[in-house]
């Protein structure tokens, strides 16, 4: 299959890529990293942008820093990079964690952190991490950079509030302060890999058995990740017990998100058992 | 834009070749048909069955799912590209451990196979099988894909021990 035909440039630098996005207002300009999203789309035909923007030389869009409190995530690191990288293996293990359950591993040598973001497909992996983590998603426009939540950023499903002149140019998250624990655990489709459902949990451990912070994600279905925050409730300052974990995992049933078509009985059912699993695998690293 | 063309080099198999292509020509088309590398197979032209896997900067990429302009100033290995006087380790294990079927993933699942075997000298089942994850074989071959990968990586481990020795 062939795309439909379309102009290509390489930008060198930043500044060099925001010219483009802003040079002329009637073409569609859509930014290539790595293409594993936009590629499969482009040779459908649901995607025909006039101009390709390879944005794959910018180098203010790679590596990994360290900040006072802060890792700063450059938009083109691979979900390989994420799962090497020692600094984010270190600082956040549930990254490192979740960008090896994406797809294989031909496609996690070319796909993005920022792709998957900005693709904001709803069965993606990466959108639980984010939100489970509390990341802040760096955009840069012409009227300079703004941060955002993921949940500030992915509207709806294939739907950001980048605007057509921004790139997304990084994801910094803070640095957990004492000891946390974090959990992702997915029920892969057999033949796509995309998660039917992915629940990313976190939480600090100020004294063993008990959980503060609690953020439980749910990720794979629905219009985007979302956070359960009843069930983080039903959590937080608590005795942990096994009967406490089955009591969180029924009211995510309550607040489940499914999508129109989903099958409510299954797709419940499936929370319901991918939160209790987590929260044990969790607990089990906690007690 | 139609006949919009860009100029584009890279080295393929240790050779530099250049190019005047249309920028939406993807890298399996480029190797199959602008070079006549046609080992790299286009399965499902969709990312899923890695029949064309081929290595980038000794990265394994399904080449159906990369523009061919992508690859401005970068080194492409092909399944051409692995015998030299001999078969690549990885071929003759294929051979002798009957890792293909109809043949048709072969070329892929042997690209792929080589940057596991990078990751993992010396895998395990599981690894094997886990790192094969992107490459698909209609045949179901399997099994013999996994001894093949096994006794590949007994046959590059005696390889590179004399090395090993001289460094010594």
């Amino acid at each position: 299959m062939r795309t439909a035909p379309f102009e290509y440039h390489r930008a060198h630098d930043i500044d060099d890529a925001l010219e483009w996005l802003t040079r002329d207002g009637d073409r569609e300009v859509k930014i290539l990293a790595g293409g594993h999203s936009l590629l499969p789309l482009m040779k459908l035909k649901l995607a025909t942008p006039t101009v390709l923007l390879d944005v794959q030389g910018v180098s203010e869009l790679k590596g990994v820093t360290m900040e006072p409190g802060w890792i700063r995530i450059g938009a083109l690191s691979r979900y390989v990079d994420l799962t090497r990288d020692p600094t984010v293996a270190e600082a956040l293990p549930l990254l490192s964690q979740v960008a090896a359950t994406v797809a294989d591993m031909q496609v996690r040598n070319r796909g993005t952190i920022g792709g998957s973001l900005c693709h904001a497909d709803p069965q993606a992996d990466i959108p639980a991490a984010v939100l489970a983590l509390d990341g802040r998603l760096i955009v840069v426009g012409p009227r300079g950079e703004r941060r955002m939540t993921l949940d500030e950023f992915i509207v709806a499903p294939f739907l950001t509030v980048l605007e057509p002149t921004e790139i997304l140019s990084a994801v910094e998250f803070p640095i957990p302060s004492g000891p946390q624990q974090s959990v992702y655990l997915k029920r892969p489709h057999p033949a796509s890999g995309y998660p039917i459902v992915g629940v990313a949990i976190t939480a600090n451990v100020p004294t063993p058995g008990h959980l503060s912070n609690v953020r439980v994600v749910v990720g794979g279905m629905g219009s985007k990740a979302y956070r359960a925050y009843a069930t983080e409730s039903t959590l937080n300052e608590k005795e942990l017990s096994p009967e406490t974990l089955r009591q969180a995992a029924e009211v995510a049933i309550t607040e489940a998100q499914l999508s129109d078509d989903a099958d409510v009985p299954y797709h419940s059912q499936l929370i319901r058992t991918y939160v209790e699993r987590a929260l044990h695998r969790l607990y089990g690293g906690v007690a | 834009m139609e006949n919009h063309l860009t100029e584009i080099t890279m080295t393929v198999n240790g050779v530099s070749v250049s190019r005047n292509i249309e920028p939406r020509v993807l890298l399996a088309h480029f190797l199959r048909e602008e070079l006549g590398l046609t080992g790299t197979h286009i399965g499902c032209d969709t990312s899923q069955c890695g029949a064309c896997t081929v290595l980038i900067d000794g990265e394994a990429v399904k080449s159906c799912t990369v523009l061919a302009v992508q690859c401005m100033g970068q080194s492409v290995t092909t399944i051409e590209g692995l015998a030299q006087t001999t078969l690549h380790p990885m071929q003759a294990a294929f051979r002798e451990k009957h890792g293909l079927q109809c043949g048709f993933c072969t070329s892929g699942v042997m690209m792929t196979a080589i940057e596991l075997l990078k990751q993992y000298p010396n895998p395990t089942e599981s690894q094997i099988r886990q790192g094969l994850d992107g490459v698909l074989c209609r045949c179901t071959g399997y099994e013999t894909i996994v001894r093949s990968v096994q006794h590949a990586a007994s046959l590059m481990s005696k390889q590179e021990l004399p090395q090993e020795e001289e460094v010594g």
